[in-house]
């Protein structure tokens, strides 16, 4: 056991704080993906290795070797101010780590600068109507004619697709292979014709999800990812990674420190809401399980750092851990509220901006995303615990 | 950075875990139940040196960590075997040696396995009904309930005051009661004190801490080898019985119990290696990060005791597969040394939060 992370480190994280120190009034609050500042902040980011740290300097990153040790001090260092992290979304957390593991040359010089400089906006086509927790018996289809992939069917669940500038989609080019292997990875344009955009609004009252249908949508038979047929390897090169950073410990560490500080301010009958014992007995057992996710975290960052350390089931399980921890925490703090806890949007009395309800709602819906928690219970017993799949029920016509 | 076992540490795991495979097997544990004795147990434990882990090789021991503790206690919890650990390998050397006092002798003999003591700590955590001790002038008068490691030769008694004193089992004026609890893994007695000569061991409610928090760090170890065992055996059984011609482990609604058992323990391993280092080397975080331990193991315990049961149908609940020794442990490890409500109150205290 040994938790330091050296001297070198050290220093590296000064270095991150003083950067910080100098710096943390130019980042943005909320979460605009179009706004001049977000764009300045995260040139700043990308020029100082705190984003896009990996990604290579011909592509318009950092450049820097791979080392989870940094990577964790910046994501440490940013939480514990609260500092906006530099750009996020579909385009820059998947398509682009796709396409550095998948992509040929030239789709990596054309897409990985504009992409992390926050300059093309992408969403993701996977799931459709008919095809949720079962994505890959999706139906969107494509088919060849002569140079053009020529693309009929409906998405679903498709984030930011109204602010979108490009799509990475998965579509069905193979129709008679075995349903993994006839999916294909493209990459087409959100202004091409035949695209139609319809938003859904979700419980929190955001739109950021959408439907979209495609009717002959046309595009260039070269922006494909990968062979013909090979798309749902493509997707699953990176799908186990987004699920394992769904709700960070760090976060959720935040939150409850946050939470603390809402108790000790708040009274009801003149007495603070930490000095009601039955909600301060919620909040340490919440406390006491954010503690078991955060050193479970230390394990799975330990066990890619030290190759051969064996790390049991820890990674399989932060998904279902931790989104559904995140809520739970998120629920607390609207109780010890009372009436309070209800506001919402533009109510005078909200607390935290109202972050509580909508975070409350936000992880549930991360708790159904990103494969439900049921698909998740699945995955640990069948991949963690060996244990027989469901037999396969025979269509009875 | 390295968090997690080091292979001295994983071959340390991999010797007690044969020999409590070999020497405290079910139908062993059974045994001791009904009524036998756990010495050659001890003394096989001793040999490998589980009695010796904390005491320093001046007094005959080999100097270990409490993560290496926490380890042995984990597989004690995965066999649910009987034995003194907690009470004469754990607690009593880390009172000893945290007194400063010259303590030589004692340390080891308890090193060498052939001296036990018993742990009489509950009226210093929360003192129930017809309980409470007074000493004057080295005197001990009163009552403790529910000491554990319960035969020994010596008790170490916590008094209201977390002052520390060590009393003989000699002593003619103690009165020594068995008491009967569900986890019959472990004794428990009463003890009565007429005028016992008690020597303070310290003062210092530090000392006392110092037991209390690897204590506490200990059940919580032993409820993770108790649980992961409670997980282990119930993945067995689903894949092994049959019901409406396919193995009950192939049901969604199996499979999801055992699915959330795994889910809420493997965050308890990390967190049980945490609060074991954090003993030795984390002082700021390890009072607290110990009641968290205690309280998060127990509810996590509770609930894959319960499910486990469930998973093995009927025969959960009989004797017959012996899973209720496993259950019982767990529920004891839980009450002992605070239960999660109480420990949680006193992270609370720790953290500043309680006015």
């Amino acid at each position: 056991m040994d938790l330091s992370f050296g001297s070198e480190y050290d220093e590296f994280r000064v270095e991150v704080q003083s950067f910080l120190a100098n710096n943390a009034h130019k980042a943005p609050k909320g979460n605009d993906l179009r706004g001049q500042t977000a764009k300045d902040w995260q040139k700043l980011l990308i020029e100082n290795g705190y984003t896009a740290r990996t990604i290579p300097k011909e592509f318009g990153g950092f450049g820097a070797e791979p080392d989870i040790l940094k990577s964790r001090i910046i994501a440490e260092e940013f939480s514990n101010l609260r500092v906006n992290t530099g750009l996020g979304g579909q385009g820059i957390s998947m398509l682009v780590p796709t396409l550095l593991e998948m992509g040929t040359q030239e789709q990596k010089e054309q897409f990985i600068r504009p992409t992390i400089h926050g300059e093309m906006i992408w969403c993701q086509g996977y799931s459709e109507p008919g095809a949720g927790s079962d994505l890959a018996s999706l139906t969107t289809s494509a088919v060849l004619d002569g140079d053009e992939w020529v693309v009929n069917g409906q998405k679903i669940w498709t984030s930011t697709a109204h602010i979108a500038d490009w799509i990475f989609c998965l579509v069905r080019t193979e129709p008679d292979a075995p349903k993994h292997k006839g999916i294909s990875f493209l990459l087409f344009d959100m202004k091409t014709p035949g695209i139609e955009i319809r938003p859904l609004v979700d419980m929190t009252g955001a739109a950021n999800f959408n439907e979209t249908f495609y009717t002959d949508v046309r595009l260039p038979k070269h922006q494909i990812v990968g062979e013909r047929g090979q798309g749902w390897q493509v997707a699953n090169a990176i799908l186990g990674h987004e699920r394992e950073t769904l709700a960070p410990a760090n976060t959720a560490q935040t939150r409850i420190n946050t939470l603390i500080e809402l108790m000790k301010a708040d009274t009801a009958d003149g007495e603070r809401l930490i000095d009601n014992p039955v909600y301060r007995d919620r909040l340490m057992k919440i406390q006491g399980h954010v503690m078991a996710m955060r050193f479970n975290e230390l394990r799975v960052l330990s066990a890619r750092l030290n190759p051969g350390q064996d790390a049991g089931l820890s990674r399989m399980i932060t998904k279902l851990e931790g989104t559904e921890l995140r809520h739970e925490l998120e629920g607390l703090a609207i109780d010890v509220m009372g009436e309070i806890g209800l506001a919402y949007e533009d109510n005078p009395h909200l607390r935290n901006t109202g972050s509580w309800q909508r975070e409350y709602m936000y992880y549930l819906g991360l708790i159904i995303g990103g494969g439900t928690s049921q698909i998740q219970k699945n995955i640990i017993s069948e991949r963690g615990l060996d244990m027989p799949r469901e037999p396969k029920i025979e269509k009875s016509r | 950075m390295q968090f997690g076992l080091s292979e001295e540490q994983i071959l340390l795991q991999d010797n007690v875990k044969r020999f409590l495979n070999d020497n405290a097997s079910l139908d062993q544990v059974r045994k001791y139940a009904e009524g036998g004795s756990d010495a050659d147990v001890w003394a096989g434990l001793a040999e490998l040196g589980v009695a010796a882990i904390l005491i320093p090789e001046e007094h005959g021991g080999i100097g270990m960590t409490p993560l290496d503790a926490a380890i042995v206690a984990e597989c004690l919890g995965n066999n649910v075997a009987p034995g003194p650990f907690l009470g004469s390998a754990v607690m009593a050397p880390t009172a000893l040696i945290a007194s400063g006092g010259d303590h030589g002798e004692m340390l080891a003999q308890l090193a060498a396995g052939t001296h036990r003591v018993g742990i009489a700590f509950g009226e210093a955590i929360k003192r129930r009904n017809n309980a409470g001790i007074q000493v004057s002038n080295g005197i001990m008068n009163g009552t403790s309930l529910f000491a554990f490691d319960a035969i020994a030769d010596s008790y170490l008694v916590a008094d209201q005051n977390k002052h520390l004193y060590m009393v003989s089992a000699d002593d003619t004026g103690l009165t020594r009661t068995l008491l009967t609890t569900v986890d019959k893994t472990r004794q428990t007695v009463e003890l009565n004190y007429k005028d016992v000569t008690a020597t303070c061991i310290s003062t210092n409610v530090s000392v006392f801490e110092a037991a209390l928090d690897i204590g506490r760090v200990m059940l919580a170890a032993d409820t993770l080898g108790a649980s992961q065992d409670m997980l282990d055996q119930a993945v067995d059984y689903a894949k092994q019985r049959e019901q409406f011609n396919r193995p009950i482990a192939s049901f969604q609604a199996v499979k999801h119990m055992c699915a959330e058992m795994a889910a809420s323990l493997e965050p308890c391993r990390s967190m049980v290696w945490f609060a074991a280092h954090a003993l030795a080397d984390l002082p700021d975080e390890a009072r607290a990060t110990a009641c968290h331990t205690k309280a998060h193991l127990s509810e996590v315990g509770k609930a894959i005791a319960k499910t486990s049961t469930e998973v093995h149908g009927g025969m959960g609940f009989t004797d017959l597969v012996g899973l209720h020794y496993w259950f019982k442990r767990i529920g004891a490890n839980r009450q002992w040394l605070g239960a999660p409500e109480h420990v949680r109150h006193e992270a609370a205290i720790l953290q500043g939060l309680v006015a």
